[in-house]
């Protein structure tokens, strides 16, 4: 079981879900997050304060989501860990709204 | 980089006065802040973590690995900690505001909420807290006396916590025998009679405060079915636009596990979790001990997400031999600090202490004795960065003279006082021993229960 960041995040970037995570386990790129599933302690405190809903349990993903788990796993291991929340990506309110929150 | 305090360039002594998640993080981000401190956290048990060690479930050990990010802070250069001091008794903050430049309270909420009911006292009813704390070997409740003997359990409050203690009473001994629980409660629980655990929430299912993760675990148990009327779930036209909602994803997700329960058909196992809605606690019935607890029927009204129920004057009685309360928690009053009994809380803004609308200097919170029990470990740690960025922008006006001399003027009154402080490589020692007990019985661990047994190691 881990907790994975999915195609939502993409240009938006907010980081709310940073700042609540109670281990550092978040990694960035210029476009989103990821999640370190080695380090992840599965607590779900990120899940609710994404404002677009990027974040599921693996047990949650819909199918046609399950990509990213791998991706999750691969991507965060080279990238820098997001420790402190970010200013949000430009155009990340426009995006937020265009996914229809 | 910031100037220390005063002329000597000395760093900032911060006391923080409990050692869970908020203290931590608190920690964390002072030492972030790039300013000079010297933290010294203050802990009225010897052993650190807060409801880490002791609320956290024993058959949840992933979630234990934040103890991880908490050992690294406390090796940090700049950092000690004092356990086996109670603040307010062996130290008062007055005494600790003399000797620090700031004080952060992170002691948390450890008292719990009344229902306010008849019968709430009698033999057999009990708070979530003393069960838990029992369970997780902490030692205000070693040596708590549940009686496991009747079928039935009632637990009211439908939170993680009351779901904490549900499992912990549906699981099988063989599933909690290689965790960290404390070795007289499995003792207890291999004895258990209790085959049927009703969890009772005063609204509806769209209401309850579940995590999805938690509910979920209810369909995993080894030896226990989870069970629900399918006539609960119907929901009224305010829930129904509640969970429809975008932003309420995990309320949606709650209801559908729940169908999920209400669809399977009628187990075999040997014990079954009931959840049970719309209801409240009118009476606890017994003699000298609980024999049935009296529910009223609730409906609920008001607007989508700000729906409250209200009693029908329609009860229904349930026979059981034990109760748990688990609707929330209280903090407890400091002597010498602000308190709001209402709320259980230190009054604060951004978490500067205040009185009277005024800011009581050097004295901040963080964490559940700020905002109340509400929220994850996780919750703490953007709480506690706010906390200290109030504190770093005071700094420069709290003491312009510098010079505090932190714990170093608090030792010799501490051994007037006869406290013994325990330091973190004591701590160590405990923790090696700990979970050398641990692997004698294939657990990851054994707790000390007793503060005598965790001094007397280090004696
Ligand atoms: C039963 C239970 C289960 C939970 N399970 C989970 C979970 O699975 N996942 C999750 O993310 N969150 C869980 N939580 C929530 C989480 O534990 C809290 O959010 C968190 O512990 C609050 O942190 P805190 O630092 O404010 O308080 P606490 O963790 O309570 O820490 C307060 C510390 O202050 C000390 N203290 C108190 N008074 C004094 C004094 N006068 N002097 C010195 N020290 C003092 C206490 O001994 C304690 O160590 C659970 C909570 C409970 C009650
Ligand atoms: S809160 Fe959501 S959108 Fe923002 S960074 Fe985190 S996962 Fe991405
Ligand atoms: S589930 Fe918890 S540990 Fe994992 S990424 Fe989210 S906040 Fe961090």
């Amino acid at each position: 079981m881990t907790t994975v960041v999915t195609d939502n995040c993409q240009g938006c970037r907010f980081t709310d879900c940073v700042a609540v995570c109670p281990v550092e386990c978040f990694h960035y790129d210029g476009e989103m997050l990821y999640i370190d599933p080695d380090v992840c302690i599965d607590c779900s405190a990120c899940i609710p304060e994404c404002p677009v809903q990027a974040i599921f349990e693996e047990d949650d993903l819909p199918d046609d989501k399950r990509e990213w788990i791998e991706i999750n796993a691969t991507r965060s291991k080279g990238l820098p860990v997001c420790s402190e929340q970010m200013d949000p990506l430009p155009g990340a309110e426009e995006r937020k709204s265009a996914l229809g929150f | 980089m910031a100037e220390g305090s005063g002329a000597s360039g000395a760093p900032w002594q911060v006391a923080i006065v409990g050692s869970g998640p908020s203290g931590f993080y608190a920690a964390e981000a002072l030492f972030k802040s790039g300013l000079p401190v010297q933290i010294s956290m203050l802990e009225r048990l010897p052993v650190p973590y807060g409801l880490v060690r002791s609320g956290v479930a024993p058959d949840h050990a992933k979630l234990k690995q934040v103890i991880d990010v908490y050992s690294r802070i406390a090796e940090m250069p700049g950092f000690e900690y004092y356990g086996n001091i109670r603040v307010g008794n062996d130290v008062s903050v007055g005494e600790l505001c003399e000797a620090y430049d700031a004080v952060i309270l992170a002691c948390g909420a450890e008292a719990d909420k009344p229902l306010g009911i008849d019968g709430e006292s009698l033999a057999g009813s009990h708070t979530a807290t003393e069960f838990v704390g029992w369970y997780n070997g902490h030692p205000d409740f070693r040596d708590r006396v549940f009686d496991l003997s009747h079928e039935r359990a009632v637990i009211i409050g439908q939170g993680n916590v009351a779901a904490d203690v549900a499992r912990i009473l549906a699981r099988s001994p063989q599933e909690l025998a290689h965790t960290d629980i404390a070795e007289h409660a499995l003792e207890v629980l291999r004895t258990s009679k209790v085959r049927e655990i009703f969890v009772v929430g005063r609204r509806g299912p769209a209401q309850a405060k579940f995590t999805s993760k938690e509910l979920k675990e209810f369909g995993e148990l080894e030896e226990c079915d989870a069970s629900i009327d399918p006539a609960e779930l119907a929901l009224n036209e305010a829930s129904a636009a509640e969970i429809a909602g975008a932003g309420n994803a995990g309320a949606k997700r709650i209801v559908e596990i729940f169908s999920g329960f209400a669809a399977r058909p009628p187990g075999k196992a040997r014990r079954r979790v009931v959840f049970t809605f719309q209801k409240s606690p009118a009476r606890i019935e017994g003699d000298s001990r609980v024999r049935n607890i009296v529910l009223e029927h609730n409906v609920l009204s008001g607007a989508p997400m700000n729906q409250s129920a209200r009693g029908t004057g329609k009860f229904m009685s349930l026979e059981t031999g034990l109760v748990f309360r688990s609707i929330g928690y209280r903090g407890i009053a400091m002597p010498g600090v602000p308190f709001d009994p209402r709320s259980g809380t230190i009054p604060n803004l951004a978490g500067r202490v205040v009185a009277e609308g005024q800011s009581v200097p050097q004295i901040y919170v963080a964490g559940w004795i700020k905002r109340g029990p509400t929220g994850i470990i996780g919750t703490n740690r953007a709480d506690s960065v706010a906390t200290v960025a109030s504190l770093v922008a005071d700094l420069p006006k709290l003491s312009a003279a510098g010079g505090k001399s932190g714990f170093a003027s608090l030792r010799s009154l501490l051994h007037g006082r006869g406290t013994r402080p325990v330091s973190f490589s004591d701590w160590k020692r405990i923790d090696a021993a700990e979970v050398a007990r641990g692997a004698n019985l294939g657990k990851p661990r054994e707790k000390f229960t007793y503060v005598r047994e965790m001094l007397a190691l280090l004696a």
